[in-house]
């Protein structure tokens, strides 16, 4: 089974436990006063976990078919391990690191490690380039974002800041 | 409507909006000429400094300049290296790289800006003209008609989605309106399918979804595939932005039509600038003499001025819905939708009743952000394409973090991030196996309003007796079921005569 389809299987089994909630457990809590209105909650999910529901059983089906020719610049995901798969995983696990660190670690240090880390796990090297693009980065950024945005960002590791 | 022009004129030309104009377009040059960053993920990451600006006419001339910006940058890549920054430009690089490799890298990249402008700006006329006449006829809906011309809207988006695609467009269509009725919405005062999770409880955020959406996969894409960023080095010196009276009269023609083509391709929902400017560059050719025929894909003026006047053009274009109906076309509109919305504008009819200045400030605005890219963008791009030679060690971790700070700006809330990768790492594999992202973000920014719509006419017509009392309700509905199901009978039929015709060989 190709991946679309796969991807209509789970798409599914989501809009089936959607459409479950609309139409069995949602409207139990519904105030008696709200029950006579014409419309609920829940009437607008229900339309549209039956739709839902019944065009991914038509893509899992295969009822439209189509000119399935892959476009020449895609990626092919059959042969994911020929392309820079590691790579991508370790981005996506640092960027899961610096939502986890960002408040703890205060927003510089958190936004140097990352933009360093990241280029290295490029394969980047040259350490003395890096760093300073790196921290001079996350300070202009930290400037912007604190001071002509006005939005506040902790800069410091919490540790650092407790006393204040 | 001269009356509007004139609010127009005064709004746009404060010194704010003015530096707006120019700032969007410079950011949008910039950011738009990197590989792999589309109009879609730029203004996604600009939503968060629009919105902190608080003036709803300053932040959307920002975002429309960055938007014609980004689109300009990516033909100075598609250009110079061959790598064409955005999807709209890829018919650009056919006949502008063959032209960078003779040595009129310069000539091009003239014929582009001036190509660029005059579709821009003829584009803006005409939206101009189109948009108040499009308003007042749709000032007469009620929210019965809204309800239904959102539902055409979407289906419509779905149907232009290509052979074979129609099926997986409407499910992504239908994933976002379904990831729109989570949370609390304005309508009950109840929160629904949050699964009990406090952070879900305000519903996904926009931003998040948008980032989640384009900018991650469009990141994980360039990991994955170094060559999608590759560097061609090979631009070579920028000298001699002249081109002569002859070359001009041969794409003066070219220009005209495509403007107008092009406009009024971005016009429709569902096809954007990347249509348009294929189209325009196949159209174009068609209609050249056998000679000039020869020369397309080998360094064409012509082939070079067809698709760049036409994805300007269809840029202005697609603000015709947005603006009037209130319903956007594309990706990037819905994005704007979602920006003006943030900032407590309803888009739609009565938005040039009650916000002209919004309205005609952002239409002025367009003649000025053109005019700003031919005059400020021409003798600065050699210096401007320096970014292109940023390594991809420093550029991929780069827009990883304005991916992830557009989101936590807009919640300041670290669980977003999460939400971010996760729905990220989703879209990414949506995309391997081809499902369209944009209709899930139109169909999650439609959502609210849609159901909005649907339970005003419920409420005043007690049921769905609606659909059947008003005769434009029923057609614009019955309009979308034919929308969506005749690209795939269509398909059957021209499939079950090929059949037919295998059998009797």
């Amino acid at each position: 089974m190709a991946l679309d389809r796969w991807i209509a299987l789970v798409i599914l089994m989501i809009c089936l436990a959607y459409g479950y909630a609309a139409f069995f457990t949602m409207d139990a809590g519904l105030a008696p006063f709200m029950k006579r209105n014409p419309i609920w909650p829940s009437t607008f999910p229900k339309i549209l976990s039956v739709l839902a529901v019944l065009t991914a059983l038509s893509i899992l089906l295969g009822l439209e078919k189509g000119a399935a020719d892959p476009k020449p610049m895609d990626i092919n995901y059959r042969r994911l391990t020929d392309y820079k798969l590691g790579q991508a995983l370790a981005l996506l696990g640092l960027m899961v690191a610096y939502a986890l660190l960002l408040r703890p670690l205060g927003f510089l240090l958190s936004t140097l490690g990352f933009l360093s880390v990241g280029a290295v796990i490029l394969g980047e090297r040259r350490f003395h380039i890096l760093l300073p693009v790196a921290a001079a980065a996350a300070g202009i950024v930290w400037y912007l974002v604190q001071v002509v945005l006005g939005i506040f960002l902790s800069p410091w590791p919490v540790f650092l800041t407790n006393g204040g | 409507m001269l009356e509007g022009i004139l609010i127009g004129l005064g709004t746009a030309f404060s010194i704010t909006n003015i530096l707006m104009v120019i700032g969007g377009c410079l950011i949008g040059t910039f950011i738009g000429m990197l590989p792999g960053l589309g109009p879609m993920s730029i203004i996604a990451i600009m939503i968060p400094v629009a919105i902190s600006i608080g003036d709803p006419s300053a932040a959307l001339i920002l975002l429309a300049g960055v938007y014609y910006g980004a689109i300009f940058g990516g033909s100075t890549s598609s250009i110079l290296i061959n790598a064409p920054g955005v999807a709209s430009t890829v018919a650009t690089s056919f006949d502008g790289y063959p032209l960078a490799r003779q040595g009129k890298a310069g000539k091009a990249l003239t014929v582009a800006a001036i190509s660029s402008f005059c579709g821009g700006t003829i584009g803006a006329i005409l939206l101009m003209v189109f948009a108040p006449a499009l308003a007042s006829v749709a000032l007469l809906f009620h929210s019965a008609e809204y309800f239904a011309l959102m539902v055409v809207g979407l289906s419509a988006i779905a149907a232009f989605a290509g052979s074979g695609q129609v099926g997986k467009a409407l499910l992504m269509t239908l994933l976002g309106l379904i990831m729109a009725t989570v949370g609390e919405g304005a309508l009950f005062n109840m929160p629904r399918f949050t699964m009990g999770v406090m952070d879900l409880q305000s519903g996904f955020g926009f931003i998040t979804l948008a980032m989640a959406m384009f900018a991650l996969p469009e990141a994980i894409y360039l990991v994955l595939d170094p060559s999608r960023s590759a560097q061609g080095g090979e631009g070579g010196e920028i000298k001699d932005l002249r081109i002569t009276r002859d070359e001009a009269r041969t794409i003066a023609p070219v220009i005209g039509r495509q403007s107008i083509q092009g406009f009024l391709i971005g016009v429709l929902p569902g096809a954007g600038a990347t249509i348009a400017s294929f189209l325009g560059y196949a159209v174009e050719r068609n209609i050249a003499t056998k000679e000039e025929q020869e020369e397309f894909g080998k360094g064409s003026l012509k082939g070079l001025a067809a698709p760049e006047t036409a994805n300007n053009a269809a840029c202005t274009g697609s603000f015709v819905p947005l603006l009037t109906l209130g319903i956007p076309g594309s990706g990037t509109t819905a994005i704007l939708l979602g920006a003006l919305i943030a900032l407590n504008v309803t888009p739609g009819p009565r938005l040039m009743l009650d916000d002209p200045q919004i309205f005609w400030a952002v239409i002025i605005s367009m003649y000025l952000g053109n005019l700003i890219l031919l005059i400020l963008n021409l003798p600065l791009i050699p210096y401007i394409a320096k970014v292109l030679a940023v390594p991809r060690t420093f550029l991929i971790p780069f827009i990883l973090f304005f991916t992830l700070m557009g989101a936590y700006i807009g919640q300041n809330n670290a669980t977003e991030l999460l939400i971010l990768v996760g729905l990220g790492v989703c879209a990414t594999v949506l995309r391997f196996a081809d499902y369209p992202l944009a209709p899930l973000l139109i169909g999650f920014i439609l959502g609210s309003m849609l159901e909005n719509n649907f339970a005003r006419a419920l409420q005043l017509y007690d049921g769905l007796g609606f659909i059947l009392e008003r005769p434009m309700t029923l057609g614009l509905l019955a309009l979308a079921v034919i929308l969506v199901v005749l690209p795939s009978y269509r398909a059957r039929r021209a499939r079950l005569r090929a059949e037919g015709v295998a059998d009797a060989d």
